[in-house]
């Protein structure tokens, strides 16, 4: 790609220009290094020891008792309220919740896609219409409802009732992947159709292989927004078993004492929500990044 | 948009088949004939999972939502019909109005500042770099859940012990209790959304501001345009279909906000100062157990999303490029 960069006549402009951009990425990154920071740092001294770039002490006992690894007597001796927390057991449940949902949903949504691009039937355009629409759709309106589904099927509080409403398809992933479809050349699968493949194998056996990339990127911003539910899972699944690792956070605060917040616990355990997608983007950042010009809004 | 392009494509391919279709009445049929009279049993094997998903967790709640809205439900009992009494409770409910003004003032407050940030940012990194490394960094607020950014900012700005606090005292201005102030609280929630999503939104532009081609900036500087006019009058104008969208998108997003302001240490308050509409519809329906009630607020709540994407839709003419 030809490099266009700021005209050499401004080179006052160009240092401005980057000083701007630093800058940015300063205040972009800052809070995630105090969050750590903070969660490095003995609750006793967080008074004391606020000036530095690093604690005086650095600690993992924060670490230690959001996870469950310590006592009770430690862990009001290191600033807990006593709560026991088990947030080793919150971030399993967020990574399953989190795969049923991407993995199950971008294979059924990948299969409406194609049938939305390439198959031929009646009706065709007005479904697409009516995901469309439902694009539009605030969540809450249909979340009222589902709450009260789950409740009348007695499916409160289970792994089945968090899921289902996302777990087979959302209009945005269906979407998103009949626009993929349709921009890949028909002809290989006009070759596959001579070789006397149907429809369904074809499918299997030419598209999808060579979707993967594709199939990935969505599967990953699924996995994304899974891992940032908050209500619907909070809602549905608040017990210690089901608790994905947002709710977790949202109790644990509750919990603590509104006049003195258990801060160093609260941040340790809000690392462990930012690990993971820290993780994602150091491995499919650059994929992630450049899917954006057509994940986000084309 | 890709809209208009899909169309063309299958524009395309209809006349694809009747030319097939042509050759096949003079007797030469290249391949046999099932293929032509559509996919409809196959069709349905593919789209089963997501009709099923989409019928129960959309259609369903979608008319059940809205029956809701007519009746008393109160997700113990079964619902009794009060025909429209919910809507005209509404129109004369104070905390509605509040929660709609309330809202408006987060959405101006939260798209305003993040838009502008965005378009800024967005331009600089255009016209200085292609780094992939800064782009991941700027995404990673954005990954993280509302709750946690949510948190983060309620430490950083805790009255006594926030590091915001810390920083204003030490150069001498005056601090305050951020979430605790009627004034303060409702732009607090708002920067630290603006925070989260500014990357995001910047990335978006970006993406949008790669499709100008070259040539038109290498004629702009040969003419001895400099970086802020080009900025201005080629850049700007040049992005507007992306922008209209990303605006469209940011304010239905910013009117359901919810995680952020869930989490404050006096949800809706202080005062009702931040009891936004998506807030307020979850505390009538979990914490009144007013389900009724809470389905209108949240079908009305459908019709001003609704009536908004069309009216910004029209006014930005989102549809139109000058680059088409």
């Amino acid at each position: 790609m030809p490099r266009r960069s700021l005209s050499p006549r401004l080179p006052t402009g160009r240092t401005l220009a980057w000083a701007v951009l630093i800058l940015a990425l300063l205040v972009t990154v800052f809070p995630f290094y105090w969050m750590l920071r903070t969660a490095l740092t003995p609750a006793h001294q967080l008074l004391a020891d606020n000036s530095g770039l690093w604690p005086h002490h650095p600690t993992l006992i924060n670490f230690k008792r959001v996870i469950g690894l310590t006592s009770l007597a430690q862990n009001q001796a290191a600033g807990g309220s006593g709560a026991q927390l088990n947030f080793l057991l919150y971030l399993r449940n967020s990574l399953i919740y989190c795969a049923l949902i991407a993995t199950v949903q971008t294979f059924c949504c990948a299969m409406a896609g194609y049938a939305l691009a390439r198959l031929r039937f009646r009706g065709r355009n007005l479904l697409f219409s009516l995901f469309v629409m439902s694009l539009m759709v605030p969540p809450i309106f249909t979340l009222l409802p589902n709450f009260a589904l789950m409740k009348n099927l007695g499916w409160l509080g289970s792994f089945a009732g968090m899921v289902a409403p996302t777990l087979l398809m959302t209009p945005f992933a269906v979407f998103f992947l009949r626009q993929f479809f349709l921009s890949i050349p028909r002809e290989i699968e006009e070759a596959a159709t001579i070789d006397g493949a149907g429809k369904w194998t074809q499918f299997w056996q030419v598209i999808v292989p060579m979707s993967r990339g594709p199939l990935f990127t969505i599967g990953l911003i699924t996995a994304v927004w899974a891992w940032k539910d908050y209500l619907w899972p909070l809602l549905v699944g608040p017990d210690p078993s089901t608790r994905v690792l947002t709710a977790g956070l949202g109790i644990f605060l509750q919990q603590s004492p509104n006049t003195a917040p258990d801060w160093t616990g609260l941040m340790a355990a809000s690392v462990l929500t930012v690990v993971p997608v820290a993780l994602l983007l150091i491995f499919f950042g650059k994929r992630l990044v450049e899917s954006m010009g057509f994940t986000g809004i084309k | 948009m890709a809209g208009g392009a899909s169309q063309t494509r299958e524009r395309a391919g209809t006349a694809r088949e009747a030319r097939a279709e042509a050759r096949d009445r003079t007797g030469h049929r290249p391949r046999p004939g099932p293929r032509r009279r559509g996919d409809g049993p196959v069709a349905l094997l593919f789209l089963a999972p997501v009709l099923l998903g989409f019928a129960v967790f959309y259609v369903y709640p979608a008319i059940r939502g809205a029956y809701f809205s007519t009746t008393d439900y109160n997700l113990l009992s079964a619902p009794h019909g009060v025909g429209a009494a919910n809507y005209s409770t509404l129109l004369h409910d104070p905390l509605f109005w509040n929660s709609l003004k309330v809202s408006a003032y987060y959405v101006v407050l939260n798209v305003g500042s993040q838009t502008v940030l965005a378009v800024v940012l967005a331009g600089l990194m255009f016209r200085l770099t292609r780094s992939v490394a800064i782009r991941v960094m700027l995404l990673l607020p954005w990954l993280v859940p509302n709750v946690t950014v949510g948190l983060l900012f309620l430490w950083l700005f805790d009255a006594d012990l926030g590091l915001v606090n810390h920083v204003l005292s030490s150069v001498g201005v005056g601090t305050h209790g951020w979430f605790s102030s009627t004034t303060w609280s409702m732009p607090t929630i708002a920067l630290t959304n603006t925070w989260a999503y500014t990357g995001y939104t910047a990335l978006l532009l970006y993406a949008g501001m790669l499709q100008i081609p070259d040539p038109i900036y290498e004629a702009a500087l040969l003419d001895g345009a400099g970086e802020i006019r080009m900025f201005f009058r080629l850049t700007l104008p040049l992005i507007r279909p992306v922008l209209a969208l990303v605006l469209v998108v940011s304010v239905i997003g910013s009117f359901q906000i919810f995680d952020t302001v869930a989490i404050t240490p006096s949800p809706g308050g202080p005062v009702n100062s931040t009891r936004v509409i998506y807030y307020y519809i979850y505390e009538l329906a979990f914490k009144h157990f007013e389900m009724g009630y809470a389905s209108a607020v949240a079908m009305t709540l459908v019709l001003i999303l609704g009536v908004l994407t069309m009216v910004q839709m029209r006014l930005l003419r989102a549809s139109r490029s000058d680059l088409a």
